[in-house]
C-alpha cells in the first residue's frame, strides 16, 4: 500500500520540477545539445578489425578516423580528406619495380602505392591506456591484483591520457587485419592486394604458436607493404591497379590503433570484466563511447582532443535552398552528446520518435500509412498529421540491390543454353516487380534494370538503362512486356503452357528461402500467383539462414532470394556478384548464382581497374547487355529509404555511403523541449476517475461486509 | 532434515547433467559449428579459412559428444560437450561466443530482472489472493459471477495485448510514464511501474481463479463451520484460517518460482526495453550463442531444482506435521 501511496507523490514531484511524466530521460538534459536515437540490434564488435555491419558502423564510424571519408553533400559519392591532410598520391610501379607514368595501362602496372600524409593536429580520445605519469612511464600497463580493486569498467580507472595519432598507428591498425584471433573479414580481399600480406598472415599464425596468451606486439614483425615514411606519412605497396582501394581508406578497418590499446587490454583481469578492445574502443574520430551498455543505452559523447575538421562549405545545386550550407566553415561536431537507447521493438520506438523522445525515425510497415502519403505522381510526403507536428521526411534510394538468382548449375533453369536462358527471361517477365514493391514495401523501392542501382556509376537513366529483355520503353518510361511475349519465350524454352514438351508434365520451380514467418507466407502467395501467370508452378522451400547458406555452399538450389549492399559506391562492388572466379561453390566467394560467361568475365576483369569515365561506362554496357540477354538474376528492386527527422534537426541529408555523419547534425534544443512540453502533457482525468472508482468499490465492499456481519 | 537436503541435491546432479545433454543435442541437431562461426563472423566475405579459425579458437573444432581419435577417457573428455559442461557444475560460465564474460552478464542483468519480477510477484499474489477471498467470500452472490466471468475474460487475453494496450493508453495516450527503458536509482520507478502493473494484471485472472477453487474447497470443511460457531467474523474465517490452510496448495505453485524470477520475462523485457536475463536469452538463442543458452538453461535448471527444495522445506513451516526425512 506504501508503494501505491508514494505513486501520485513522485509524479507530483516530477510535474513540480516542470519534468514531464513519461520523458524517459533526466530532466537534467533538457536543454542540451544531445541527439536522441535508438538501436534495435546489439552490436557485436567495436573492433575497427573486425566490425562490419551498419549496426556496428553506426557507433564505429563516429569514433574512429580512417584517412578518407564521403564527402557529406556532394553527389555522386565523393571520397574527401578525413585523417589525411590531402587525398594520397598513388604511384605505380612495374615488375621490375620501375616507376611508370598515371595513365600507364592496367596491365603493365605490377604494383600501386598509396602515400598517405596525416594531419598533425589528430589526437586520441582520453583513455586509460594512454595515461601517464609525471615522469612520462604509463600508470596501467602494468596492473595488480591490488590495482583492480574498485574497477568493474573502464570508468572506473581514475586517470585518463592522450596522445598524438601517428602514421605508426595506422600501420599497426593494418597489420591487425592479419591478426590470427580477429578474423577479420577483409582479410581474404586485402591478403590478395597488400603486399605480402598472406605471408604475414602465416607468420602471426607461427607467433601465436609459440605464445598462445597474451599480447601479440605486431610492431616485431614488419608487413613488407606497409611502411611507415615520417610521423605523419605512411605507405601502402598493393600488386597490380586498384582503385577502388581508396574506398576501402574510408572504413574504419584502416583507422589508426595505438599499440598501448592493445597492451592495455590484453592485461589479466580485463576479459573477465568485459573489458576488451571489441568492446571498449579507442579512437581519435569526433566522438568517444562514454556509456557502454549495448543492453540499454549507448552514449557517445564528445571527443575533447577533436579538432581540425569543418562543416563543408560546398555541396549540391539545392543543398544551399535548403538550408544545408548554413552552417558551412563551423567546427565540427556541431552536437555535443549523442544517446543511442535499445528498441527491440517497433511500437515503442515509433510512439517515442511521435512524443519528441526520438529525434528521427526510421518507418516500418505498421507505421507507413500513419506517416506517409502518395500523391498521383508518386512522390511520397508525409501526411497532415505528421505535417502538424513539424515531421519532414528524407528519401533516398539505398546503394543495395535485392534480388532472386537462378543457380546456374541446376539442369533445368542454370546454364548458358538458348532453351534455359528463354525460360529464365520469361520468368523475368512474369514476375512483376512494380507490384511486389507496391505492395510489400509501401512503394519503397525502384525495379531494378540491372544489378547496380542509382547513384553509381554504370548506371544509366531512361531508355539507355532500360532491361529491353523484360521492358519496352512507352510515353517515355519504362513498360513490363506482356504475360504473351513470357508465355512465347516459354514456349520456345520447350514449355509450351507451362509443361515439359517431352514429358508433358508441368515445370516446377523451386525456390529456397528464409522466410519463414506468417507474414512471409503472403509474399510466397504472391509469388506463386506470379509464376502461375505462365502457368509455371512454385514450390518455396522455407529454411533456416544456415540451411540457406549451407544449400548455397554447395550448390543445392534452383531459385533463391538475396541482397548485396555496397561496400563502395563503385559498380565493381556490385558487378564481382556475378564473376565466375567468385562463383559460390567452385570457388566460395560471393557469386551466390554460379553464373559463370567467358566474354563477361573477361570485361570485368577490363573494367575493375579502370578509371571512370567514357570507356569504363561503355565497356559496362556490354557487360550489362550479357547479364540481361542472359538473366542469371531476376533483378528484383533497389530499396528506397525513408527517414522522418524533427522539425529541429537542421542538416540531414541521406548519404548511403557516409556512416559518420552523426558530426554534421545540429539541434535546436530549446525548441525540442518546447515541443516535448506541448505534446506530453499528462492527462489527469483517468486518473482522478480511477480514484474514485477505487474508493467507490472499497466503499461499496465495506458496506456489503457489514451487511453479511449483521446479517450473521 | 540435513540428510534429505543433501540426498535432494545429490539427485540434482544426474538430472543437470541430462538438462545439459538434452540442451546439447537439441542445439545441436539444429545449428552446426559452422552455422555458428557464421553467425559470428557476419555473412559479408567470411573465408572457410576464417570459419576453420573461428572454431579453433573457441574450441567448436573437437567432435561433439565422442573423440573416436583420442585414447581411454580423452575419448569422452576432448570433446565439445565436455569442454562445455563440465565448468558450469562449479558454476564457471566462461564467455559467450562474442567474448564477453557470461558470469558479468548474469550479475549485471539480474538486478534489472528482479526489478520487475520481485514487484510483480509480490503485489500479483497479494492481490490474487485478496480478490480470490473476496470471490470466496461473496460467493454465489452477483459479485462472485461478476468476478468469475472478469477473471476468464481476463485470462482469454493475450499476454502481448495487455502489453501493447497498456503502452498505447498509459504512455502514449495519458503521458503518464515513458513507454519503455530502464533508468537509475529512484528514477526507475517511472520505468519499472508499468509492466509490473501490466504483468500483475495480465495474471489476474488464472491466479484468482485458482486461488478461489482451493479457497471454496476450503471453506466447507469442518474447521471453518467450527470458527463460525465460536463467532469468529467472516473476514477472520477467511484470512486467519481458510487462508492459512489452503498455504499447502499455494505454496506448492508460489514458492518454485521464487528462484526462477532471477531469470525475468522474455516478452515484458523485449518490448520495455528492460535489460534483463529473459532477453539476455532471447538475444543468445537468436544469435545462435551456444555458450550463453547453455549457461541459461542450466542456471534456470538450478533455480528450479532449489525452487522445488524451497517448497519441501515451505511445508514444514505452514503444516507441523510435515517431516523431511
Amino acid at each position: 500500500m506504501r508503494w501505491l501511496l508514494c505513486l501520485p507523490l513522485y509524479l507530483l514531484l516530477t510535474a513540480c520540477d516542470g519534468g514531464l511524466w513519461n520523458n524517459p530521460y533526466p530532466a537534467a538534459d533538457a536543454g542540451k545539445s544531445v541527439f536522441y536515437t535508438a538501436f534495435t540490434a546489439r552490436p557485436k564488435h567495436f573492433d575497427p578489425a573486425q566490425a562490419y555491419s551498419e549496426d556496428e558502423y553506426a557507433f564505429l564510424a563516429q569514433i574512429y578516423q580512417p584517412p578518407l571519408q564521403y564527402h557529406y553533400l556532394k553527389r555522386p559519392y565523393t571520397l574527401v580528406p578525413q585523417a589525411a591532410s590531402a587525398m594520397p598520391q598513388v604511384r605505380y610501379f612495374d615488375k621490375n619495380n620501375k616507376p611508370l607514368p598515371q595513365h600507364a595501362p592496367a596491365a603493365q602496372i605490377a604494383f600501386s602505392e598509396y602515400e598517405i600524409h596525416l594531419r598533425p593536429d589528430l589526437r586520441y580520445q582520453p583513455h586509460p591506456a594512454l595515461a601517464r605519469d609525471a615522469a612520462g612511464k604509463p600508470l596501467y600497463m602494468a596492473l595488480t591484483e591490488k590495482d583492480w580493486q574498485g574497477i568493474h569498467t573502464l570508468t572506473d580507472f581514475r586517470e585518463t591520457g592522450t596522445r598524438a595519432v601517428t602514421a605508426a598507428d595506422y600501420v599497426y591498425q593494418i597489420k591487425r587485419l592479419a591478426h590470427p584471433d580477429l578474423y577479420s573479414p577483409i582479410y581474404g580481399v586485402m591478403a590478395d592486394y597488400i603486399v605480402g600480406f598472406k605471408e604475414y598472415a602465416k607468420t602471426l599464425r607461427e607467433a601465436r604458436k609459440k605464445q598462445p596468451e597474451g599480447w601479440l606486439n605486431l610492431n616485431d614483425y614488419p608487413l613488407p607493404g606497409v611502411q611507415v615514411v615520417d610521423a605523419h606519412t605512411y605507405r601502402i605497396r598493393i600488386h597490380g591497379k586498384y582503385p577502388q582501394f581508396a574506398y576501402w581508406l574510408a572504413m574504419p578497418f584502416f583507422a589508426p590503433m595505438p599499440w598501448e590499446a592493445e597492451r592495455f587490454y590484453a592485461q589479466p583481469g580485463m576479459r573477465e570484466r568485459n573489458l576488451t578492445l571489441d568492446w571498449w574502443p579507442l579512437g581519435s574520430g569526433p566522438y568517444y563511447l562514454s556509456e557502454n551498455n549495448p543492453n540499454q543505452r549507448m552514449v557517445l559523447s564528445r571527443n575533447p582532443n577533436f579538432s581540425g575538421e569543418f562543416y563543408p562549405s560546398e555541396g549540391e545545386p539545392g543543398d544551399r535552398k535548403a538550408g544545408l550550407l548554413q552552417d558551412a566553415g563551423k567546427p565540427l561536431p556541431l552536437i555535443d552528446k549523442v544517446v543511442f537507447s535499445r528498441e527491440k521493438e517497433t511500437i515503442p520506438y515509433w510512439n517515442k520518435f511521435l512524443q519528441g523522445y526520438y529525434d528521427a525515425s526510421g518507418i516500418s510497415s505498421d507505421s507507413f500509412d500513419q506517416a506517409v502519403q502518395v500523391n498521383v505522381g508518386g512522390e511520397a510526403n508525409v501526411t497532415d498529421a505528421m505535417k502538424a507536428q513539424g515531421i519532414s521526411l528524407s528519401t533516398s534510394v539505398a546503394t543495395s540491390t535485392m534480388f532472386m538468382g537462378f543457380n546456374w548449375l541446376d539442369a533445368t533453369v542454370g546454364g548458358p543454353s538458348e532453351r534455359a536462358r528463354k525460360l529464365r527471361q520469361a520468368i523475368s517477365i512474369a514476375v512483376d516487380w512494380e507490384e511486389f514493391i507496391s505492395i510489400f514495401a509501401n512503394g519503397r523501392g525502384i525495379a531494378a534494370q540491372s544489378p547496380i542501382p542509382p547513384g553509381i556509376f554504370g548506371y544509366r537513366k531512361g531508355e539507355a538503362g532500360i532491361n529491353h529483355y523484360v521492358y519496352d520503353w512507352v510515353n517515355g518510361a519504362p513498360q513490363r512486356k506482356s504475360i504473351e511475349v513470357a508465355k512465347q519465350l516459354l514456349a520456345e524454352a520447350g514449355y509450351p503452357g507451362g509443361l515439359d514438351e517431352k514429358t508433358r508434365q508441368p515445370l516446377v520451380i523451386y525456390l529456397d528461402t528464409t522466410a519463414t514467418g506468417v507474414g512471409d507466407k503472403s509474399r510466397l502467395d504472391w509469388l506463386r500467383k506470379q509464376f502461375a501467370k505462365i502457368n509455371l508452378q512454385l514450390v518455396a522451400r522455407s529454411t533456416d539462414w544456415n540451411r540457406f547458406q549451407d544449400k548455397l555452399s554447395k550448390g543445392d538450389t534452383q531459385l533463391f532470394f538475396y541482397g548485396w549492399n555496397a561496400d563502395y559506391p563503385d559498380p565493381e562492388n556490385f558487378l564481382f556478384l556475378l564473376s565466375g572466379a567468385q562463383a559460390k561453390v567452385k570457388y566460395g566467394g560471393a557469386n551466390s548464382a554460379n553464373y559463370s560467361n567467358p566474354e563477361y568475365d573477361r570485361l570485368f576483369e577490363q573494367m575493375k581497374n579502370m578509371d571512370n569515365g567514357p570507356a569504363r561506362q561503355a565497356i559496362i554496357d556490354q557487360m550489362l547487355e550479357i547479364l540481361r540477354r542472359d538473366s542469371p538474376w531476376l533483378w528484383g528492386y533497389h530499396p528506397k529509404d525513408y527517414v522522418l527527422h524533427h522539425s529541429w534537426v537542421h542538416n540531414s541529408k541521406p548519404n548511403k555511403m557516409a556512416n559518420n555523419s552523426l558530426k554534421y547534425l545540429r539541434i535546436d534544443a530549446a525548441q525540442r523541449d518546447a515541443m516535448r512540453k506541448q505534446w506530453n502533457q499528462p492527462e489527469l482525468w483517468p486518473l482522478a476517475l480511477l480514484g474514485a472508482m477505487l474508493a467507490a468499490l472499497g466503499g461499496w465492499l465495506w458496506w456489503a461486509l457489514r451487511q453479511r456481519e449483521q446479517a450473521r | 532434515m540435513i540428510a534429505y537436503l543433501i540426498r535432494r541435491m545429490l539427485y540434482a546432479i544426474p538430472v543437470l547433467i541430462g538438462v545439459n545433454l538434452l540442451t546439447f543435442a537439441l542445439f545441436f541437431v539444429v545449428n552446426t559449428p559452422d552455422d555458428m562461426a557464421r553467425v559470428q563472423l557476419g555473412i559479408k566475405r567470411v573465408t572457410p579459412e576464417a570459419i576453420e579459425q573461428w572454431k579453433q579458437r573457441h574450441g567448436y573444432d573437437k567432435p561433439l559428444l565422442y573423440n573416436a581419435r583420442a585414447a581411454g577417457m580423452d575419448r569422452f573428455t576432448d570433446t565439445i560437450f565436455f569442454d562445455k559442461s563440465a565448468s558450469m557444475f562449479v558454476f564457471d560460465f566462461g564467455y559467450s561466443d562474442d567474448g564477453r564474460s557470461i558470469s558479468r552478464e548474469i550479475v549485471t542483468r539480474m538486478g534489472p530482472s528482479l526489478s520487475i519480477a520481485l514487484p510483480t510477484f509480490l503485489i500479483g499474489l497479494v492481490s490474487y489472493v485478496t480478490f480470490a477471498l473476496l470471490m470466496t467470500l461473496f460467493r454465489a452472490t452477483a459479485l462472485d459471477i461478476v468476478g468469475v466471468t472478469l477473471c476468464v475474460v481476463l485470462m482469454s487475453i493475450s499476454g502481448l495485448f495487455y502489453i501493447i494496450g497498456g503502452q498505447f493508453l498509459v504512455s502514449k495516450l495519458w503521458h503518464w510514464v515513458p513507454i519503455s527503458g530502464y533508468g537509475g536509482g529512484f528514477d526507475n520507478f517511472r520505468f519499472v511501474l508499468l509492466p509490473i502493473v501490466i504483468g500483475v494484471a495480465s495474471g489476474i485472472g488464472a491466479s484468482s481463479r485458482w486461488y478461489r477453487t482451493i479457497f471454496l474447497e476450503e471453506i466447507g470443511k469442518d474447521y471453518v463451520r467450527t470458527a463460525r460457531a465460536k463467532g469468529v467474523s467472516e473476514l477472520g474465517v477467511l484470512f486467519r484460517h481458510v487462508l492459512k490452510n489452503a498455504m499447502i496448495p499455494i505454496l506448492t505453485g508460489v514458492v518454485v518460482v521464487i528462484p526462477l524470477l532471477f531469470m525475468g520475462s522474455l516478452l515484458t523485457e523485449s518490448f520495455f526495453g528492460i535489460p534483463g536475463l529473459g532477453s539476455y536469452t532471447i538475444d543468445a538463442i537468436n544469435a545462435q550463442d551456444f555458450s550463453v543458452v547453455r549457461a541459461m538453461v542450466f542456471l534456470g535448471s538450478v533455480l528450479y531444482i532449489a525452487g522445488l527444495i524451497l517448497t519441501d522445506i515451505s511445508y514444514t513451516l505452514v503444516d507441523p506435521r510435515v517431516r523431511l526425512s
